[in-house]
């Protein structure tokens, strides 16, 4: 067990899977808002990894696909309890959360064509769409793009949005190309 | 039969997303509205603004959402949506679950791999891309109300929007806090100033 990280406590499959229900039903705001709250859950209050190696999951949780969240609990439950721990994590860490979609799914329907909540709404949708667009400008400015890399999200969404072209066919070929490019040309470069 | 469709359209979904909640939004739009028309544009706009303040990773909350949607449109019964819901919120995480448990296992070098990382660098900025196209698309009639028939609610959106934007953007505000300042606003000026 020693490979994936010092564990300092035993922690049980209900515990666990109690711990990441709390997480799941107090962070509003997606995945990276629980960063903060997983980490004085697991590592301050119940010291289940510590410090380095709750980073080291972040990380790996950031590289993997799907959703961060969700990979956050499915690591640290499988490095404390194997397999039923990354079940009882997951499950405790989107249990709430789909219920309550499926609560307010429900209610929905009754609520449209209400003038009060047409009215709110109104206010809301392009609200949506500028917290859409600004992660986009957020994200380019962390990435650091230049003028060598900047055409790749340029072509992307060009593509999605003129041609209609999948995202997914887009990912398939920039993971593709981004492989190859890493394996054959870039060590080149750096070399030369 | 739409939850075969569900499970495998969500399935593909979670393995494809290497770019975190808002990609997650992007990918589901180009699924379930542009390919599938399980809902309206308009639709999903609501459901992103209900899935942003609502506790829960925005990825589930979003699938779980649109599985709903989908078989109800499909002209199902409620408790048959709330399957959906669970079929899509569940393969969703399926594979990358599996595959993290994998990773956890057997792979935890490939991380260091610098072709690896070349990849995922790579992709994290092809995810830029796919984000500003859903944002694009999403810039239509039904979120901004149209510049000819309703002028007015074209012209408070754009407000709300470059609010909002520069908001998020240069001062970092809590995107709960800016949806419900947003939804406040449209109360007040839809519901007690417009009409009367």
């Amino acid at each position: 067990m020693n490979n994936l990280g010092t564990i300092e406590k035993k922690a049980s499959l209900w515990t666990l899977f109690g711990a990441f229900c709390k997480i799941g039903a107090f962070t509003i705001g997606g995945g990276y808002a629980m960063i903060p709250l997983m980490e004085k859950e697991i590592v301050d209050r119940r010291g289940w990894l510590d410090k380095e190696t709750f980073l080291d999951v972040l990380a790996l949780s950031q590289a993997m696909p799907g959703i961060f969240a969700v990979n956050m609990a499915s690591n640290i439950g499988y490095r404390l309890r194997g397999v039923l721990g990354s079940v009882a994590a997951v499950l405790g860490n989107i249990l709430l959360p789909i219920a309550i979609i499926i609560l307010w799914a429900t209610c929905f329907r009754y609520l449209q064509g209400n003038p009060i909540f047409e009215a709110v709404f109104k206010g809301l949708r392009p609200a949506v769409v500028a917290l859409i667009a600004a992660p986009v400008f957020t994200m380019a400015k962390t990435a650091k793009l230049s003028w060598g890399n900047i055409w790749i999200p340029i072509v992307a969404a060009l593509l999605i949005w003129l041609l209609r072209v999948s995202p997914i066919l887009i990912i398939i070929a920039a993971g593709i190309g981004g492989y190859l490019y890493g394996r054959y040309l870039e060590r080149k470069e750096g070399a030369a | 039969m739409i939850f075969w469709k569900l499970f495998y359209t969500f399935l593909r979904i979670g393995i494809f997303n290497f770019g975190g909640g808002y990609a997650m939004i992007a990918l589901i739009q180009n699924e379930v509205v542009t390919r599938n028309g399980w809902m309206t544009m308009q639709e999903f706009v609501d459901m992103v603004a209900v899935s942003q303040m609502t506790p829960g990773p925005i990825g589930i909350n979003v699938a779980t959402y649109a599985g709903y949607t989908a078989v109800l449109h499909a002209g199902y019964s409620a408790p048959m949506a709330m399957i959906g819901s669970c079929i899509a919120s569940f393969s969703v995480i399926l594979l990358p679950v599996v595959a993290m448990i994998l990773v956890t296992r057997f792979l935890m070098k490939m991380q260091d791999n610098p072709a690896v990382q070349t990849m995922l660098k790579i992709l994290r900025i092809t995810f830029i891309g796919l984000i500003a196209a859903a944002a694009i698309l999403l810039m239509n009639v039904e979120s901004f109300g149209s510049p000819t028939q309703d002028t007015t609610q074209f012209i408070l959106s754009i407000v709300i929007f470059l609010a909002v934007f520069v908001a998020a953007f240069r001062y970092k505000v809590s995107p709960i806090l800016l949806l419900v300042l947003s939804g406040v606003a449209g109360y007040i000026i839809y519901g007690l100033i417009l009409p009367a």
